[in-house]
């Protein structure tokens, strides 16, 4: 119905996981107290220099990899020239003509249609700090800890047409930097950032139009709220008879709009030139032949080989590949038991998924462990337990740190399994059901699920009910 | 002969004919009595503590322990104004140590004090320093040269028998040649520079002050060596400097590049050099001539590289953390512009504007990626030049030292450069030693450049020129040292 066109790129920056910073020996963990993890580097004392932290390049190589991208072995360090307080140095160590990962893309699936996304680049830059405004009086507080933390900052091509592709992108991205272990992609603590570039043209309009640049959209879903308000924004300029100014703009979730920043007259002239406390820095194919055989098996590769491992359909496996806890979590189960795939699949993905969501846990949190899991799959799979009894033992599993068998004993849970009880069992019903009994002998097969449901019930829940269905079925015959 | 040097004081030290504390004290006495303004600060306690503990110890195999030095004042020393002569860090005291300061305590110097030197060292004549000029032992008068003037003047005046400089366009060798010292800047990269508050980080070097070239190579084997805080720091083999010092100068190629003798090269100093050339014809050197014909580009290379790396290595001095901050102020920005505006002196302030003019978008690729072409244009003179010749020889500086105040013209300032900055540009090892004075009794330096890495023969050179010429034992008459402990020196 539109006549116009969204256009979108992204640039995220992921903390990089390093023990240390990117140009000096200081911790990088997150939450310690203020300037408690800032070296006389990071405070930039007269005289200090930087020491490249060759973890970081080894963690942009592997994104690289990850990302089929050019490696630009031959690299280089600049300085971004611009005060502010929680800059220490007056400038931000980064990489402009010459970045670690040159081209590379990445590929997204929208309504099941696969879309490549092209990836610019990836650079190694170092994180500022924090300014603290609201615990001083008329004053601004500097905290350093976060100074010279490693940031890859991954720049997209203006590739993406709408909200839900810029955040099916953004997904993917965070899967992947995850699965490769380099960022631990916690939105919430910032290490794992986005900035959305965003323009409208008419439809069949080749060039660009004049974007916007959205700062502060830390969660999926405000991705996804302010590029919509952005582009519905422009929309309604342009339609006006407008024209967009090229501007850095805030996203407010909590108003739900966004906000002039600075705007492109304000943009400071960065005086870019190579850090002469560096060296450029060389790395060499054996480097990168050691990294890319330390590189996981990427979701694209997992989610194909669950589907003809294991025999899971497309949506299954995408949705247990879509992060690497998940995945692990899956064959650990699938490794410790003689359950079917399919069973195990639907156990994770419905029972263990809808208990996290209540719970707000992430998979390693899940209170019932991979093995345990297994060993409740085992008792589904040799008859212990029916589907309805294993959901009773789940539950109790969640709540208690039991083994399975010794809640199935303390329970009588146990399936019975012995002829001889089910028999029992079986004519008691026979005996007490004439009625029914007499449909099924004049042809209505369907009475039998009632015959077996009374099965059931004698038996507390407890008799197989595909043995019961059985019995019933020769004893009537 | 009445000059004190490294060699002599081990001698004295060793044979217990003066202690460690002795020679602190004499040293500090000079310091305090001096009317150079030598020193920005002087550790007397400190010292005096450092030199008693000393003479308390076993005794050491080091060259230089118990012997009293001082370091320019833009090295950082723990617990001690480190000020680089500014007053925007006219309260910062070090909390650690710079990797040269710390080699030495190792060794066992005794450091008496930080010395004036120009601001961040900008300038040729130390009269850019907030603490005020430094005076020339040989003409009050005169600057001692810069920007490592207070440490030249500390060496002339016999307060200390070595002081560290450093040497970023000829801020160790300039001085050197106006006070008759030996001074030596190593190859880029020989000693750390972490903790030497940075003036041009891909220029700047730690250079020594001496009056003999065999002390030189004592104190530059204790300062070098690689320093993995300092990623341009050399990974090489750690070589004794003294190692070469006594090898026969026969066979030696001397290139001597017209470029160096032209215009603007005062009369009395280019004869003084031409003596020397012919001294060292008496050693066995043959001499070459060899071009740098790209040398009259290497001033305006170095005049936008320097102010270029110094416009952002300064940005740290915002008063946000340490160091001067305005005292009123509105906004941010404000707060800025005052305590930058009132912590810089003009020099300063003038090269940082340069530099952020060279850097600014749309000006780069003229003025700072053009200079960085000119700089490797120039380095491959030299390595085409080091094809004929094993060492270049030239004047250090086109005149003798100036009157204070004579620089309101900052070209003539920069001028003083013209022979010193190629060496910085380069990367390569550069000596000016002592070569003869004026009419007027003025001390002229000759400056002796080698390849990469070859200090050891750098001073070899200079050395064997030492031991049949006593230009380098001449002290200025006022401070000649009279003390009968520290008259003994040798007849080196």
């Amino acid at each position: 119905m539109s006549q116009w066109e969204t256009v979108i790129g992204l640039e995220v920056h992921a903390q990089l996981q390093t023990k240390s910073k990117l140009f000096s020996g200081s911790s990088i963990a997150f939450g310690a107290k203020p300037n408690t993890q800032a070296s006389e580097v990071d405070l930039a004392l007269p005289g200090t220099l930087p020491v490249m932290n060759m973890e970081a390049a080894r963690m942009g190589i592997k994104l690289g990899l990850a990302l089929g991208a050019k490696l630009n072995l031959h690299n280089v360090f600049d300085r971004k020239n611009y005060f502010y307080p929680d800059l220490p140095k007056g400038y931000q160590t980064s990489q402009l003509d010459l970045p670690i990962v040159g081209e590379g893309s990445l590929s997204i699936s929208i309504n099941g249609e696969e879309k490549v996304i092209g990836v610019t680049r990836a650079h190694l830059e170092e994180d500022a700090g924090k300014s603290l405004h609201e615990d001083f009086q008329g004053m601004t507080g500097i905290d350093l800890n976060r100074a010279g933390t490693p940031l890859l900052e991954i720049v997209s091509e203006p590739d993406m047409r709408s909200a839900q592709e810029a955040v099916a992108y953004l997904k993917k991205l965070h899967s992947l930097v995850r699965y490769i272990g380099i960022c631990d992609g916690n939105m919430q603590e910032g290490s794992f950032r986005c900035d959305a570039n965003v323009s409208i043209r008419p439809k069949g309009q080749i060039e660009l139009g004049t974007r916007t640049e959205l700062k502060n959209i830390n969660s999926f879903r405000f991705v996804e709220r302010a590029i919509e308000y952005e582009v519905e924004r422009q929309i309604d300029i342009l339609e006006d008879g407008g024209s967009i100014t090229q501007e850095t703009r805030l996203y407010d979730p909590d108003e739900h709009e966004t906000r002039p920043m600075r705007s492109k007259e304000d943009a400071h002239d960065y005086r870019y030139f190579p850090c002469p406390d560096l060296p450029p820095m060389h790395l060499d194919q054996a480097l990168v032949e050691e990294i890319r055989a330390t590189l996981p098996e990427l979701p694209e590769a997992k989610k194909a080989r669950f589907i003809t491992e294991f025999k899971l359909n497309e949506d299954d496996a995408s949705v247990l590949t879509q992060d690497r806890e998940t995945a692990d979590y899956f064959e650990t189960v699938i490794n410790n038991s003689q359950g079917e795939t399919k069973i195990i699949a639907n156990w994770v993905i419905g029972e263990l998924f809808a208990h996290l969501n209540k719970d707000n846990l992430s998979i390693n949190e899940s209170p019932i462990d991979a093995a345990r899991f297994a060993d409740l799959m085992n008792r589904i799979a040799d008859n212990t337990l029916s589907g309805k009894t294993a959901k009773q033992v789940f539950a109790e599993l969640w709540s208690s740190d039991k083994a399975v068998d010794d809640i199935i004993d303390k329970k009588g849970l146990k399936q019975i399994t012995d002829t001889g009880a089910i028999e029992t069992i079986v004519d008691e019903v026979i005996a007490n059901c004439p009625e029914q009994v007499q449909q099924f002998k004049d042809g209505n097969d369907k009475v039998i699920g009632f015959l077996v449901g009374q099965v059931m019930q004698k038996s507390k829940g407890k008799a197989n009910p595909k043995m019961a269905n059985e019995l019933l079925k020769t004893k009537l015959n | 002969m009445t000059i004190q040097t490294l060699v002599s004081l081990k001698k004295q030290l060793a044979d217990k004919s003066i202690s460690s504390t002795e020679l602190t004290q004499e040293s500090i006495k000079r310091a305090e009595a001096s009317e150079l303004n030598v020193f920005i600060t002087v550790t007397a306690d400190q010292a005096i503590e450092a030199a008693k503990t000393h003479d308390e110890a076993t005794p050491s195999h080091s060259p230089l322990a118990g012997i009293p030095i001082a370091h320019k004042d833009l090295f950082c020393t723990k617990g001690v104004l480190t000020s680089c002569a500014s007053k925007i860090l006219e309260n910062f005291i070090s909390p650690y140590d710079a990797t040269v300061v710390n080699k030495l305590n190792n060794a066992g110097t005794i450091s008496i004090g930080k010395t004036n030197m120009d601001e961040f060292a900008m300038g040729s004549s130390n009269e850019s320093s907030f603490y005020g000029p430094v005076s020339n032992p040989w003409d009050l008068e005169r600057v001692p040269g810069g920007s490592s003037g207070g440490s030249a003047a500390a060496v002339a005046a016999g307060i200390v028998a070595f002081a560290t400089g450093s040497d970023t366009g000829g801020s160790v060798r300039q001085p050197a040649s106006y006070c008759n010292l030996t001074g030596v800047k190593p190859t880029y990269g020989r000693c750390s520079r972490y903790g030497m508050i940075a003036y041009a980080s891909s220029l700047d070097q730690a250079g020594t002050f001496t009056h003999t070239a065999e002390d030189a190579a004592i104190a530059l084997n204790a300062m070098s060596g690689f320093d993995e805080k300092d990623s341009t720091s050399l990974n090489v083999t750690t070589e004794d400097f003294s190692a070469q010092l006594n090898n026969s100068l026969a066979g030696l190629r001397i290139g001597v590049p017209e470029e160096f003798f032209g215009d603007g090269l005062n009369n009395e100093v280019g004869s003084l050099i031409e003596d020397a050339i012919k001294e060292y014809e008496k050693l066995g050197a043959t001499i070459v001539k060899v071009s740098l014909k790209n040398s009259s580009l290497a001033l305006p290379a170095y005049y936008i590289i320097a102010p270029a790396e110094a416009s952002s290595n300064l940005s740290r001095f915002d008063g946000v953390r340490y160091g001067f901050r305005a005292q009123d102020y509105g906004d941010l920005d404000d707060m800025y512009t005052k305590t930058r505006s009132e912590g810089f002196g003009a020099e300063v302030q003038k090269r940082i504007m340069v530099g952020a003019y060279a850097l600014s978008s749309g000006y780069y690729d003229a003025y700072y990626a053009k200079a960085q072409k000119l700089r490797r244009l120039i380095t491959n003179d030299y390595l085409t030049a080091f094809e004929t010749c094993d060492v270049i020889l030239g004047p250090t500086t086109p005149e003798p030292a100036f009157k204070k105040g004579s620089t309101a013209d900052p070209m003539s300032m920069y001028l003083n450069d013209i022979y010193t900055v190629t060496a910085n540009l380069s990367g390569l090892p550069a000596a000016s030693i002592p070569a003869g004075f004026t009419q007027a009794g003025l001390p002229v330096g000759m400056q002796l450049t080698t390849p990469h890495l070859q200090e050891a023969k750098l001073l070899n050179i200079a050395h064997q020129y030492q031991q049949t010429t006593d230009w380098h034992t001449k002290t200025p008459e006022s401070y000649a040292v009279s003390e009968p402990a520290v008259t003994t020196g040798e007849s080196s």
